[in-house]
């Protein structure tokens, strides 16, 4: 097995005396991924992105398959001109830039703080 | 139809030329390290990258194709536009930040990270050339037909000089700038695109009154189809084969996005995962925003221009929105809008050669050839060598695809990275288990059944509107082939893994670490 273990790379920039930053070490990762910081900071990720993945792909594929099979239904005017399937698909406009100010909002509210800690205490500078 | 003054519109693309060339030889001053060339010294913010990320995903072939689409077959358009907007929410919700965090230079650096090098790097940089071949032939197909419309050039050899004009501008570009040059491209083509094309937007719904619907009044009143252009199914309800086609074809678009190579290599361009997600969050709001103005700039084509008369255009649909530019505003607004389809094209192209040529140099000649061993220079030099190379791979190809349908090509690599790149991006990122088996698994079987579908499906071979009309050798029914093909790369990503056991534990504590937290990250 030939493992590299990381490829060299540009050399690292000259330490900042402040932000001094060392490599953690195996035990350090170890360490951290059983911590309840980090176990809550997964979860807190996973808890929101899974389950809104699967939302927004279903009303994707909801539109689509309506799109294709019922374009009776899409093409009933609902406002003028405007029929269900303009409707809609505006309508995955709305969702996609709300889903994302959403996820933004909760990142910055419930994982980066948490995030930073722990990338704090991992490159010892905490 | 007339084309507005061929001078006119070479003038002001020999503005914007002169302008970013200035500005590339500008930011590229100053001390450099080699890691530079691949992400421009990471000191990008999440704004301006997002801005470059939308420069480079809305190229000739969404600006063009989809104001096209939406004249010819109306509501049919829309749907293009949906999927690939839709698809950025894979990539802020699942991909960008952890890449960012576990990552350096490539997509490989991802894949890699705690499986054996050489063979998952090797798939890796497959898929990319792969992907980026296929994305770079459909943008310098696109710039011939642009050529026939914009300059007036209609014979071949015009047309194949112009092609080599725009690739050595891009080698150009690339060898001078690196990517912080070509991030720059990308923002100034960006900003120019959105702001051109939000201007022809208001100007439409102003004809309007503002009225939406109105507007889709007239453009189905004056429409050959009439009212058939409001709903959906006119260009894809030919028959069961071609509906399934279309469903396959939303798919690949929705998952392709977040696995091609060039978009995921932006993400190593900012200093941290949060600047990554602001980059996401402003490629959204304007690519977006873009979508929403083409369908006004479709529908506003439909009844301006005429249909017929669209397709009567060299460059047939793709010429609604340049027509509907010198309906609006004359020559000048055409010579803007010309201008920035070319420059689209250019910025475009330069970012995917630096994709394929840091692949080239980083995966294939430092990571498998010398075993990590190549000095960071050496690597550079080679990732120039192949940048020059890919430059000229270019011209021949897109002199060779010259008049292909360019949104046949694009949707051709966005199945490829949904089924090939995707998969082993998600399972290496969020299943511990994923081992090296696995990932070439999914990779080269993503890869190969996305390719041997599409070779033997009615796009190619076996019907009018085929690549080469004369062959009969079909027998897949459907023009894409992400219905099956993402699937496949998703079923042996998991085969690969349960039939063997090859995980570093070790490596992958430090990845699932790592990818949260941003620690150890190049900053």
């Amino acid at each position: 097995m030939s493992r590299t273990p990381d490829l060299p790379s540009a050399p690292a920039p000259a330490p900042d005396p402040g932000t001094a930053r060392r490599e953690p070490a195996a035990e350090d990762w170890q360490r951290v991924r059983e911590s309840a910081e980090f176990t809550g900071l997964r979860r807190r990720f996973r808890r929101f992105a899974f389950p809104m993945t699967a939302a927004f792909l279903l009303w994707y594929l909801l539109y689509v398959l309506l799109s294709t099979y019922a374009e009776d239904l899409m093409a009933t005017p609902v406002l003028g001109r405007l029929n269900v399937g303009i409707v809609l698909g505006l309508g995955q406009f709305v969702t996609t830039f709300l889903l994302t100010w959403l996820y933004v909002r909760h990142a910055d509210r419930n994982l980066d703080p948490a995030a930073a800690a722990l990338r704090a205490e991992l490159e010892g500078r905490a | 139809m007339d084309v507005g003054n061929p001078l006119v519109n070479i003038l002001i693309f020999g503005a914007f030329v002169v302008v970013t060339l200035v500005v590339v030889v500008r930011v590229s001053r100053g001390p450099r390290q080699a890691g530079d060339f691949y992400h421009g010294g990471r000191a990008f913010t999440g704004r301006q990258n997002g801005i470059a990320i939308a420069g480079d995903y809305l190229s000739a072939a969404s600006f063009l194709g989809i104001a096209g689409a939406v004249a010819v077959y109306g509501y049919d358009g829309l749907l293009y536009s949906i999927g690939f907007l839709v698809a950025w929410l894979v990539a802020l919700l699942l991909v960008a930040e952890p890449l960012r965090n576990t990552g350096k230079y490539t997509m490989a650096d991802v894949l890699s990270f705690r499986m054996r090098q050489r063979p998952v790097r090797t798939a890796a940089a497959v898929s990319t050339l792969a992907v980026s071949f296929f994305y770079l032939l459909a943008q310098m197909a696109g710039a011939g037909g642009l050529v026939a419309l914009l300059l007036g050039v209609q014979d071949q050899l015009g047309q194949s000089l112009v092609i080599a004009v725009v690739g050595a501008l891009m080698i150009v570009y690339v060898l001078v700038g690196g990517m912080k040059g070509t991030t720059w491209v990308q923002i100034i083509k960006a900003v120019l695109l959105i702001v051109g094309a939000g201007l022809m937007t208001v100007w439409v719904l102003v004809l309007n009154n503002g009225n939406l619907s109105s507007l889709l009044d007239r453009a189905a009143r004056d429409h050959p189809e009439g009212d058939r252009i409001l709903g959906p199914m006119l260009q894809y309800g030919a028959s069961d084969a071609s509906k399934l086609g279309f469903i396959s074809l939303a798919i690949a678009l929705v998952l392709g996005a977040a696995g091609l190579p060039h978009v995921l290599m932006r993400f190593y361009t900012v200093p941290s995962a949060r600047e990554a997600r602001r980059s996401v969050t402003w490629a959204i709001g304007l690519i977006g925003a873009f979508y929403l103005f083409t369908l006004i700039l479709g529908f506003g084509a439909a009844y301006l221009v005429g249909v017929d008369e669209i397709l009567a255009a060299p460059g047939g649909a793709n010429s609604a929105a340049p027509a509907l530019a010198y309906e609006l505003g004359g020559t000048l607004l055409l010579g803007v809008i010309a201008a920035v389809a070319f420059a689209t094209i250019l910025a475009v192209v330069a970012g995917l050669t630096i994709t394929a040529a840091a692949s080239f140099a980083h995966d294939v000649y430092n990571g498998v050839i010398k075993r990590g061993t190549a000095s960071p220079e050496r690597e550079v030099r080679v990732a120039r060598i192949t940048a020059v190379v890919v430059g000229l791979v270019s011209i021949v190809g897109g002199v060779l695809a010259n008049g292909q349908n360019v949104a046949f090509l694009v949707s051709l690599a966005f199945a490829i990275a949904a089924s090939a790149n995707l998969p082993s991006i998600l399972f290496s990122l969020y299943w511990r288990r994923f081992s090296t088996r696995g990932c070439v698994w999914s990779i080269y079987g993503g890869l190969l059944s996305a390719l041997v579908l599409i070779a033997f499906s009615p796009v190619v071979t076996g019907s009018e509107t085929a690549m080469f009309p004369g062959l009969d050798v079909a027998w897949f029914p459907l023009a894409n082939p992400a219905l099956v093909s993402v699937p496949v790369g998703f079923l042996l990503g998991w085969l690969g893994t349960v039939t063997s056991d090859d995980a570093d534990q070790a490596r992958a504590t430090e990845m699932e670490v790592r990818s949260l937290t941003g620690a150890g990250a190049e900053r």
